[in-house]
């Protein structure tokens, strides 16, 4: 099996260049002649917004697309990958946001796809075994090599992607956006492992737009910005606010003012919910939670924790098997969205383009979608056009939906301007109970800061928000409170305002706020 | 009603469903194949009766039952070529292509036989049934189970084949693989739809062999959409074998022994009326897929594979 390693090319790689690389779509020049370079044994940081081009220039550098123009030098020589296959055999790994893991299959299994076997057409997994165990070992990376893939938790999966790279004898190693479904202990302990890696001379490239990270972990940074290069240094007295310029072009507010606003009776009640998945396991364990208007409650927690779950059955698009949802002092636990709808509630879904939109549908039918039978949009069964036009144009200009036109399809807005047409959407009826799942993943800094305002502004009108979202600076930015959930259970809720990353990631890592609280002792400020 | 009960007519039961589960694990365990990997196929009716006809002929004309086997894999193949060509390559929808392909196949089995044999039903000499030695003397069960004819054996056979394939080689994990997360196979240098056209086309030859089974190997004639369903209770099937080819084993012998079962109804003159007795093995195909849930549910299933920009 060892001879899996390299086969073609036992050359170690030094010095990687990525030299005026080109690389368009259909309308889109994704890179415009964008340069890199990264040494043996450093950790390089590719810093840009979404859609700034990184992922696009990393799949080139992996062989998934190839390049309009430019050249990619390994040791000062140019080489060509016109698969993935030509990538890995020249020592280059890549772990994806979106794990490439198949998850019914095992660990092993996983390691072993699309690797020769020794034993001709029969599997070797026990060779397979013995080789990443050595891996485990050298790079402390602990997982259980028999269990199925969907039994792991997200940090787990993580390792076999880096196993499964060094595996095949991968010399630099990509990761595109590795810390973003970790917990801060993750994050550090994942740390820990790129830093043996680099110490063992692997070069690595790391894709991130969370500054505070690529500061801390990198010998050098690269921003990428609207598909050209802005810049490559060594980070040296690097501060955020310098690269979140670079980044976004402009300078950026990272912090919020917060005016105080008085909260307002009760206006969502959860008690003791129960939510399954759609293999009838439970998600969702016994939660209770209230929201009153004028606060936003933060919800934290790693990707998968029943967050999903959580949402579906407070917008009604997911029965519980138990407990009670109470909205405005309605018992609206079986109902359907559209009875959430008539009490009030708005809900911005965690996929955008799935629940929020539909696709082929333009702006004006995008923005009536829930309220088309009612008045002013249609009377009689009959839509009411002028009405919709000027509803629709408002709202567009209020805020700040960049479209030529209202019959624009909306598939073709960017991810951005679909999320601030749904937040109008929603926002324009005025609700008093607000879900917002992830309102701004895959959205740019600049219309970050434009939703998180609006949500900001929401909250002084009364509105209960609730915050689901996997993005912890996101949620202390915004929330007056923060509650945690772990497999699908509440750790806790915790004063956004007096609370610590280190408390909430060991919360969020599953050890309840009591128990954190004796850790702490005084440190720990929690209310009740 | 005494008659079902006693021995004989059970074990003559048994022993036909034995025999009727042949058509259900050749398709079923190239149908299952097909959704391993992916593919949606819902041709399997129409290339079991190419098959079917395909090979009544060339043994109509040579007397060599080996000969017909072959053609009947050979027209397998190019009809699964044909899906694969419109359904990877071309990205059609599955369902609608599997469809028309059925038809297809329908309509060209019943041409052929039109314009070649006039249409006139006519026999060949099956494959003669071979019992185990010692095996078939046990009484009621060595009639029951070890004295069928080679395609019978086959079948059976052919499940741990199946499942060695599935689970023990590497051909094996790329198909599980692909059918479950293609965007993964695809970064680790598996070429996706090169193992998809593989099993498409395994599909296709064991489904045309399944259509030889009624002409040389069970009924030894051959009439017009003589399958009757069988291609898609095998779709069926393989939903509810959970996609592993030991729960093709136990569907297959479920549903020959609700067609056994019926069957002997009817030559016994129960009074149900026999179309209600028909409708049997098929209502089970229905409850089959309302309660099917399996994790083994290959995600990719039905799915066309492009490289997105995501």
């Amino acid at each position: 099996m060892a001879l899996n390693q390299k086969p073609h090319m036992a050359q170690h790689i030094r010095k990687l260049q990525m030299v005026d690389i080109t690389k368009r779509f259909p309308g889109v020049l994704a890179n415009d002649r964008v340069n890199l370079e990264v040494n043996e044994g450093e950790i390089l940081a590719l810093l840009g917004e979404n859609g700034a081009g990184k992922s696009t220039l990393m799949k080139q550098l992996y062989g998934l697309y190839k390049p309009d123009g430019g050249t990619i030098k390994i040791n000062d020589e140019a080489v060509e990958f016109h698969s993935p296959t030509d990538a890995i055999n020249a020592g280059i790994g890549m772990i994806h946001q979106h794990f490439m893991l198949v998850s019914n299959l095992t660990v092993l299994e996983n390691i072993a796809l699309g690797l020769k076997s020794s034993r001709g057409p029969f599997l070797d997994l026990d060779v397979v075994r013995k080789k990443t165990m050595e891996i485990c070992e050298k790079y402390k990376l602990i997982v259980n090599p028999d269990a199925y893939i969907w039994q792991l938790a997200v940090g787990e999966q993580q390792r076999v992607e880096i196993i499964k790279a060094l595996y095949r004898g991968a010399d630099l190693l990509i990761l595109d956006e590795p810390t973003a479904v970790l917990t801060p202990q993750e994050v550090e302990e994942f740390f820990v492992i790129l830093k043996k890696m680099a110490a063992a001379n692997h070069s690595l490239i790391f894709i991130s737009h969370k500054l505070h990270e690529v500061i801390e972990i990198s010998d050098q940074i690269a921003v990428l910005r609207d598909g050209r290069s802005v810049s490559q240094e060594r980070n040296v007295n690097l501060t955020k606010t310098d690269l979140a310029e670079k980044m976004v072009g402009r300078p950026v507010v990272l912090q919020y003012e917060k005016d105080s606003c008085p909260n307002i009776g009760l206006r969502l009640s959860i008690q003791d919910l129960c939510v399954n998945n759609d293999w009838d396991e439970e998600r969702v364990s016994n939660f209770s939670l209230d929201v009153y208007g004028g606060e936003i409650v933060g919800l934290a927690g790693v990707s998968g924790n029943g967050q999903r779950e959580l949402a579906q059955s407070l917008s009604g698009l997911r029965k519980p098997t138990q407990g009670k949802i109470m909205v405005n002092g309605k018992d609206l636990t079986y109902a359907g969205p559209y009875e959430h709808n008539l009490a009030g509630q708005s809900y911005i879904p965690e996929e955008r383009n799935k629940e929020g939109i539909v696709k082929d549908f333009n702006i004006s039918e995008n923005f009536i979608l829930e309220d088309h039978d009612k008045e002013p949009y249609s009377r009689h069964s009959f839509f009411n056009f002028p009405n919709i036009t000027n509803k629709t144009q408002r709202a567009v200009d209020n805020f700040t939906v960049k479209t030529p036109n209202l019959n624009v399809m909306i598939k073709n807005l960017s991810g951005g301007n679909v999320q601030k047409l749904i937040l109008a959407r929603e926002l324009e009826r005025d609700p008093s109970v607000l879900i917002a799942a992830q309102p701004t993943r895959g959205v740019d800094i600049g219309a970050s800061e434009y939703i998180h305002r609006r949500l900001l502004a929401q909250r002084c009108k009364g509105t209960a928000t609730l915050l689901i979202s996997e993005d912890l600076d996101e949620i202390r930015a915004l929330s007056d409170r923060i509650a945690v959930i772990f497999e699908g259970r509440l750790m806790g809720v915790v004063d956004a305002a007096a609370v610590t990353t280190q408390q909430l990631g060991l919360m969020m890592a599953g050890i309840p706020r009591d128990e954190v609280k004796e850790q702490m002792g005084e440190a720990f400020a929690a209310i009740s | 009603m005494h008659n079902l009960l006693n021995a004989a007519t059970l074990f003559g039961i048994v022993g036909m469903a034995i025999k009727l589960a042949m058509p259900y694990l050749y398709a079923g365990l190239g149908e299952l194949f097909d959704q391993a990997a992916g593919v949606f196929n819902l041709g399997t009716e129409g290339i079991m009766l190419v098959g079917a006809f395909s090979s009544f002929y060339v043994v109509y004309l040579t007397g060599n039952l080996g000969l017909g086997v072959l053609v009947a894999a050979g027209t397998g193949f190019l009809m699964a070529v044909l899906m694969a060509l419109i359904s990877i390559t071309f990205k059609a929808p599955q369902g609608i292509s599997g469809i028309g392909l059925t038809m297809f196949g329908t309509g060209l089995s019943s041409l052929l036989f039109k314009t070649i044999l006039d249409g006139t039903v006519l026999s060949v000499p099956g494959f003669p049934d071979v019992p185990v030695p010692l095996l078939s003397k046990i009484p009621y069960i060595g009639d029951a189970f070890f004295n069928h004819n080679v395609m019978v054996y086959g079948a059976y056979l052919l499940v741990p084949v199946a499942a060695l394939v599935l689970y023990k080689t590497t051909f094996g994990l790329k198909v599980r693989a692909v059918g479950q997360n293609p965007q993964a196979a695809d970064t680790l240098g598996v070429n996706v739809n090169l193992i998809r056209y593989c099993c498409v086309c395994a599909g296709g030859i064991l489904s045309g062999i399944a259509g030889a089974t009624f002409t040389l190997a069970n009924i030894n004639m051959f009439q017009e959409k003589m399958t009757n369903g069988t291609g898609f209770i095998a779709v069926a099937l393989v939903y509810f074998s959970g996609w592993k080819p030991q729960g093709v084993l136990a569907g297959a012998l479920l549903f020959s022994f609700v067609n056994a079962f019926q069957l002997r109804m009817q030559v016994l003159g129960i009074e149900i009326p026999s179309d209600i007795a028909m409708m049997l093995p098929y209502l089970l195909t229905i409850l089959t897929l309302v309660f099917v849930k399996s994790r083994d549910k290959p995600a990719a299933l039905a799915v066309p594979y492009e490289r997105s920009e995501n």
